[in-house]
């Protein structure tokens, strides 16, 4: 039984980097997006059998750009996001990303990490007033 | 004995040298002579013209022609009268902002301004993937790999916002549409910002560079063994059997090449544009 505890996080985390993909590969992000963790925080980079995913996004629509906060499943907990970044391609002049990149965020606004380790959009700088300790610990602007 | 020869080049070197200082001074108070007139005060110093080295051993060759993509217009049953002013605008846009030739797989920098980013100027480097638009709104895309994280960037050559576009690497690839990048290993799109311009002359064809990339594992983002984008570009023996091949082909249409309808030959309509696109620069 304890052997079997051992090994079967092991074997689903070998199951999740697994050779298919299930969510559409474009699209903005909304709910069940598998979405990738770019600061350094540790709840964002301690290894789990399931990969973090949106539950809730907080706009009109119900889809998730560039700014938007949405509500992350991660390691069993409830923790409120900020997207920078989604595979999607947004305006015209505007990065797109190769991921769909969030940084997690307290309740107030307050980044959950110290460094994020990912380019960032220079247009988040629009929410300079909300976000801007967020903005701050950021390493680089596309 | 060798050092002997050694110590000959030397004195060969500190002659030349010698000569070359000569050759420097004696220019430097040339110019004082022809400066020093009127006035007793010490002249500004005006840096001697830099030498046009002319290699008159090779046959003038001609500077290689070009049109950029977009001043052709597609086919179609618009009024030709709005593809014709759209090019006016873009010259005059031309007149303004240098946009140099380039090539799906030339690296390029963009420089934009920018409200948010730091000094109001943002440049970016990157290899360009895609071109794509005609008129106005001609875009292309760059794409580059910033600490891990796959960047792309669909800048609109004719925005008012652009500043200045560089090539720093002017080069054709094998594929006319290099999307499968985004499905090949980091390295083949990872440039670095701080490269230095690679000279081409004028006169010289654009190089063809044969490189073939190494792609991830799949699933990819387009099944680009698949015929109907026909890649050269990519090692298929690497990450597909040859069953896998051969399947790939059934998706082949061979009779598409027969269809005359799709033909649009563009070379009288291109050398037209160009008489023309010429004419309104040399204004």
């Amino acid at each position: 039984m304890a052997f079997s505890s051992m090994a079967l996080p092991k074997m689903i985390s070998t199951i999740h980097y697994r050779s298919f993909s299930v969510s559409t590969v474009v699209a903005a992000i909304q709910k069940m997006t598998r979405v990738r963790v770019v600061d350094n925080s540790s709840l964002g980079n301690t290894p789990y059998h399931r990969s973090p995913r949106v539950i809730h996004v907080y706009t009109k629509n119900g889809v998730g750009k560039v700014g938007d906060t949405v509500l992350l499943a991660i390691k069993g907990q409830k923790k409120k996001a900020l997207i920078v970044g989604h595979k999607m391609p947004g305006p015209k002049m505007s990065p797109r990303f190769d991921s769909n990149n969030v940084v997690l965020i307290e309740e107030n606004g307050n980044p959950t990490g110290t460094r994020i380790k990912a380019p960032i959009p220079t247009h988040l700088r629009k929410l300079e007033g909300d976000y801007s300790k967020l903005l701050a610990i950021a390493q680089r602007f596309v | 004995m060798a050092a002997r020869t050694q110590r000959a080049g030397t004195l060969i070197r500190l002659l030349g040298n010698v000569r070359f200082q000569n050759e420097r001074m004696f220019s430097v108070f040339s110019v004082r002579l022809r400066a020093a007139g009127p006035s007793d005060e010490p002249p500004k110093f005006t840096p001697p013209a830099k030498p046009v080295i002319v290699d008159k051993s090779k046959p003038e060759e001609a500077v290689r022609r070009f049109i950029s993509p977009e001043f052709i217009p597609p086919r179609q049953r618009t009024n030709p009268l709005k593809f014709y002013l759209e090019r006016k605008d873009m010259l005059q846009r031309r007149n303004v902002l240098n946009i140099p030739e380039f090539y799906v797989g030339s690296v390029l920098s963009v420089t934009t301004s920018d409200p948010h980013a730091a000094n109001n100027t943002n440049r970016f480097v990157g290899i360009c993937t895609q071109r794509s638009g005609k008129g106005l709104g001609a875009t292309f895309i760059l794409r580059n790999i910033i600490d891990g994280q796959g960047v792309e960037i669909c800048y609109e050559l004719y925005n008012p916002r652009v500043k200045r576009i560089e090539v720093l690497k002017l080069e054709k690839r094998l594929d006319d549409n290099l999307m499968y990048l985004r499905d090949a290993l980091p390295e083949y799109s990872t440039f670095d910002f701080d490269m230095k311009p690679v000279h081409l002359s004028p006169t010289q064809d654009v190089p063809v560079n044969e490189l073939k990339v190494r792609m991830k594992p799949r699933p990819w983002s387009k099944r680009w063994e698949r015929p109907k984008f026909n890649i050269q570009g990519i090692r298929f023996d690497l990450c597909l059997t040859p069953e896998q091949m051969e399947h790939a082909q059934k998706w082949a249409e061979p009779w598409r090449k027969y269809d005359m309808l799709k033909e649009y030959d563009t070379s009288s309509l291109e050398e037209k544009i160009y008489q023309e696109v010429q004419a309104e620069l040399r204004k």
